[in-house]
């Protein structure tokens, strides 16, 4: 099983997301974002950061770099793929997810361990979940507030594309305390706390993110 | 012609007057120049000189006291790296090194708070990577005016983004510091950032320029107009007003920071330096280019030969002077062998960083530079790294007297258990005492995954080595009151603390760097305080046998006539043996869950002797406003074997967590360590209360001795010759001082908490 870590210029959870993926029983592949190659990787990250700076707004320039036209050809087939923070937005940008991270309602970047509830245990990277499920998870972002239009919002509920949500007060203003969603086939998942973060007692809040990935290696073992 | 000032003109023109002194030169060390060149200077050479000899990068005034730290620094095999480079290298064992250094950014936080504390970051770990180590991590130790003055609400809401901003955005967890407020520092906050960087031992890089014919490379961010102010003066005399005058009036005086680049920067430094490609290297900082090519020409064969002209410019208008002066962050000089030059300008392409040569290494001893052809700069390159010294008249200030007579023993004590309550809840509500989540959440403490322990644990704790376990332990530390009534205790308070805090998690302190915060060195009260404190942290690391491998210090820290108390920030490095062992300063459930196995709960255990010592205490600060007597009694021998015992108890897994005692003694580090991990104490006090509860006496800490490990640890402790006795137990949902109070931790946790978002939003 082999899942691919995307590295855009300015990517900084990257080595994270890599160890993750070692830790639940993966190999990580390290993509390069001038390279118009996926690797033959079973499913790909996109880690959190601050690719090209944040400038013009998040995930803005990344979503033109060279390996996202592979990407998002793969994702558009079911290839499993997971936008962490930096990753969501750029996600959002390419238009494999719908709405936008914008920012924060208090104005500051937030790093919190937070409460999440799972609303969706059936896309490729949270089965290994129970819908309804509780975990921590670490925040931090300055433009992580999720918005849509009332009629995205709607259909997302409608269609149990919202993965995750806050579930112990919304830190940044996203609408309907929205923390992740997923696309209508539920192989693209984004989310803006970090799972990556969460996969050891050593050095996060818990280990609760660990099901993210090994949902994926779950969900292409098929 | 280009209408430079060049050596031929200055040759032929001796007479033309020279604005020295609006760059800040005496009429001395422009004498001085003359001597060393035989003629009068260039523009950009009186650039070059005025901004090399400024008391920032030659340390003119501080030299004479700092030799003391190497002259007394203890034997220590772990140095690799000492004091002079751009920071001090570490061995940690294992093939790794370590490299960290703090320094300040004061001035131009004050100024402009966002950027200036962002650039200050960005300083900071260019000189670490330039000694070849990937930087890792990030700590700010950072002082304010009043808490709620307006301009406090100005200030610190800006560096706290700005340190943010850069760091987050550079990859780099924040994994502590410290924050305090006082009077003094109304109109000259500190911002002092470390930054600690990770090695192999084969990766020490140089800051030198060896090998004639080598090339000389500058890379990253084009140069701009960033932070030349000194040369408006220059444009001014040279033009004598007119636009470029104009133009340059408008320059900024602070330099404006871009972490996005930094982050490339960094990348591409450690591919260039994996494969092997450089010879030298140091990081454009304060002077710049001046300064950059001044110290690799000293330190290295004697001569450089500088185009530039071929500087990449963001500002076609600048002319030598201010392409010397400039200050543009993200910019870095290397050394490279003519035959690597083109895989050097390759990997720079990958990272798209951009790269020019500017020059060549060579063995004339002068430091010659060219512009468009002719030459502006002409001189022996030592001549400016190495600049004058001087030894400052020094006096104890008139006011030192009364100060330590101001004896806090008169001031009025609380009477009973509800006033010692009272005093306990209003120093932990105090701003400096207060939860400082408002300022960490800001930070990502988390990025690259090896953080152990941050905020608001005593000290920040990372894994090198996964496999091992290896670690490494920092902590930062100041205590401007200690230092005001007496420089010399104080500073040896403050790195006792530091060491402390280090210890606390386990790890075993290794090395010391520090930023020394004073007022003017032209006031002799001042240069008494930096000499006493410098003296202090030489004798202080001996005593404790960790070598200073470097800082960095900030003078003319005031307003008019009225100086910062001197604030020395120390920080101190650790080794953790194994991480996966580490002690947090929380008291946890688990701990004081009754265990039938075990036989109770945790026993709490006061280590260290407490005496009556209130001087510059957070108590007197606190509740009376008041600062006088004498600081707490060092006991740097005491604290060695308190680090011995904790380091010793880690090891053998006999504690669950260790808490330093420092500001607000024992009361705040219960509750503290309640808060922390959730689990309330109660505790009985051997003695008067009071004294007990709010006494600053160093070398103590608490520790929460795993059930059943009791007599392991009395044991341990008796054999490292600690005093300490068993003051209660963790559990229940309340901190309880037996006939005296008892405080919910919700009210704790209320009273923390809602300090800073009342005062900042």
């Amino acid at each position: 099983m082999r899942i691919g870590v995307i590295t855009f210029p300015g990517s900084l959870d990257d080595r994270d997301a890599a160890r993750a993926v070692r830790l639940a029983g993966a190999e990580p592949v390290a993509l390069w974002h001038a390279d118009r190659d996926l690797r033959g990787v079973d499913a790909v990250i996109l880690p959190g950061g601050f690719s090209y700076g944040d400038y013009l707004r998040c995930g803005a320039i990344a979503r033109f770099a060279p390996v996202m036209s592979e990407l998002v050809a793969a994702a558009r087939s079911g290839l499993p793929v997971l936008g962490i923070c930096n990753g969501f937005q750029i996600l959002c940008e390419a238009h494999l997810l719908p709405g936008a991270l914008t920012r924060n309602s208090g104005l500051r970047f937030v790093t919190r361990d937070l409460r999440l509830r799972v609303e969706n245990d059936q896309t490729a990277w949270t089965r290994g979940y129970r819908r309804g499920e509780q975990i921590v998870l670490p925040l931090k972002s300055g433009e992580g507030a999720y918005m849509a239009g009332p009629g995205t919002l709607a259909e997302l509920e409608a269609g149990g594309q919202v993965v995750v949500r806050y579930a112990g007060g919304n830190p940044n203003g996203s609408a309907a305390g929205i923390a992740g969603v997923c696309n209508a086939e539920g192989n693209v998942v984004g989310l803006m706390p970090h799972p990556e973060h969460a996969v050891s007692e050593l050095t996060g809040p818990s280990t609760d993110g660990l099901g993210f990935f090994t949902s994926a290696i779950a969900a292409v073992a098929g | 012609m280009t209408g430079a000032d060049t050596v031929a003109r200055a040759e032929v023109t001796p007479g033309e007057p020279q604005p020295y002194a609006e760059l800040g030169l005496t009429d001395a060390e422009y004498a001085r120049i003359l001597g060393t060149l035989g003629r009068r200077p260039t523009r950009a050479e009186l650039a070059l000189y005025s901004v090399m000899w400024s008391e920032h990068c030659s340390y003119k005034s501080s030299k004479v006291h700092l030799k003391q730290l190497a002259a007394k620094a203890p034997a220590s095999a772990a140095l690799l790296a000492g004091i002079g480079h751009n920071a001090g290298v570490v061995d940690i064992g294992q093939g790794y090194a370590v490299t960290f250094k703090i320094e300040s950014h004061n001035h131009p936080s004050y100024v402009e708070p966002h950027q200036g504390a962002a650039t200050g970051v960005g300083g900071i770990v260019r000189d670490v990577l330039a000694m070849g180590a990937r930087p890792v991590a990030v700590m700010d130790a950072l002082r304010f005016g009043p808490a709620p003055a307006p301009d406090t609400g100005r200030v610190l809401p800006g560096v706290v983004s700005g340190i943010s901003f850069y760091g987050n955005c550079l990859g780099l967890p924040n994994i502590g510091g410290e924050l305090d407020f006082d009077p003094c520092y109304a109109g000259n906050p500190l911002v002092n950032a470390l930054c600690v960087g990770v090695m192999r031992h084969g990766d020490l890089q140089v800051a030198s320029a060896s090998g004639p014919g080598n090339q000389v490379i500058v890379f990253g961010s084009a140069t701009g107009p960033d932070g030349v102010g000194g040369a408006s003066v220059l444009a001014s005399a040279a033009f004598g007003g007119g636009p470029a005058r104009a133009a340059a009036a408008k320059r900024p005086s602070v330099q404006v920071g871009d972490p996005f680049l930094e982050k490339l920067l960094v990348e591409c430094c450690l591919e260039l330096f994996a494969e092997g490609l450089v010879v030298g290297i140091q990081d454009l900082g304060a002077a710049g280019v001046a300064c950059a090519t001044t110290e690799l020409a000293a330190a290295g064969t004697g001569g450089m030969r500088v185009r530039l002209d071929a500087v990449p410019l963001r500002d076609a208008s600048l002319g030598p002077p201010e392409i010397l002066m400039s200050e543009s962050q993200e910019r870095m000089m290397a050394v490279v062998e003519p035959a690597r030059v083109g895989r050097f300008l390759e990997v720079c392409a990958k990272w798209e960083i951009r790269a020019a040569v500017i020059g060549e290494v060579t063995d004339s001893g002068r430091l010659v530079m060219t512009w468009h052809g002719e030459v502006v700069v002409d001189i022996p390159p030592g001549s400016a790294a190495d600049g004058p010294v001087y030894d400052r008249p020094a006096e104890r200030g008139a006011d030192q007297a009364a100060l330590a007579a101001d004896d806090p023993a008169a001031l009025p004590r609380p009477a009973d258990g509800a006033a010692l309550r009272a005093d306990l809840l209003a120093l932990i509500g105090s701003p400096g005492l207060a939860d400082k989540s408002w300022v960490t959440d800001q930070y990502d403490r988390y990025v690259r995954g090896d953080t152990v322990l941050a905020m608001p644990e005593d000290g920040g704790l990372l894994r090198v080595d996964s496999a091992t376990g290896l670690g490494i332990a920092l902590a930062a530390d100041g205590n401007g009151r200690y230092c005001r009534l007496d420089p010399y205790l104080g500073i040896q308070l403050v790195l006792a603390e530091a060491y402390r805090n280090v210890a606390v998690t386990g790890a075993r302190p290794l090395a010391v760097t520090n930023c020394l915060n004073f007022g003017s060195p032209e006031d002799p009260a001042v240069m008494w305080q930096f000499a006493e404190a410098v003296r202090g942290l030489a004798d202080g690391c001996a005593s404790l046998g960790v070598p200073v491998t470097g800082g960095n210090v900030s003078f003319y820290n005031q307003t008019g006539t009225s100086a910062i108390y001197p604030t020395p920030v120390v920080g101190v490095l650790g080794v953790h043996d194994d991480v996966r062992r580490r002690l947090s300063i929380g008291f946890t459930r688990e701990a004081g869950q009754a265990s039938p196995a075990a036989g109770g709960e945790a026993a709490i255990v006061l280590l260290g002797r407490t005496e009556a010592e209130f001087g510059g205490s957070a108590w007197a600060h606190v509740r009376h406003g008041h600062l006088g007597g004498s600081p707490p009694a060092p006991r740097l021998d005491a604290e060695r074997r308190l680090a011995g015992l904790l380091a010793a108890a880690c090891a053998d897994g006999l504690l669950s967590a260790a808490h330093d005692l420092s500001d607000g003694g024992l009361a705040v580090a219960l509750a503290e360590s309640c808060l922390r991990g959730g689990a309330g104490c109660q505790v009985r006090l051997p003695g008067d209360p009071f004294t007990w509860l709010f006494s600053e006496s160093a070398a103590r800490a608490i520790v929460a001795v795993r059930p059943g490990a009791e007599a392991a640890f009395g044991a341990l402790r008796a054999a490292h010759d600690v005093p300490g006795e068993i003051i209660g137990r963790v559990g229940g949902d309340r901190l309880v001082v037996e006939g005296c109070f008892a405080i919910p931790l919700a009210e704790l946790a209320a009273v923390h908490t809602a300090v800073l978002p009342a005062l900042f939003g």
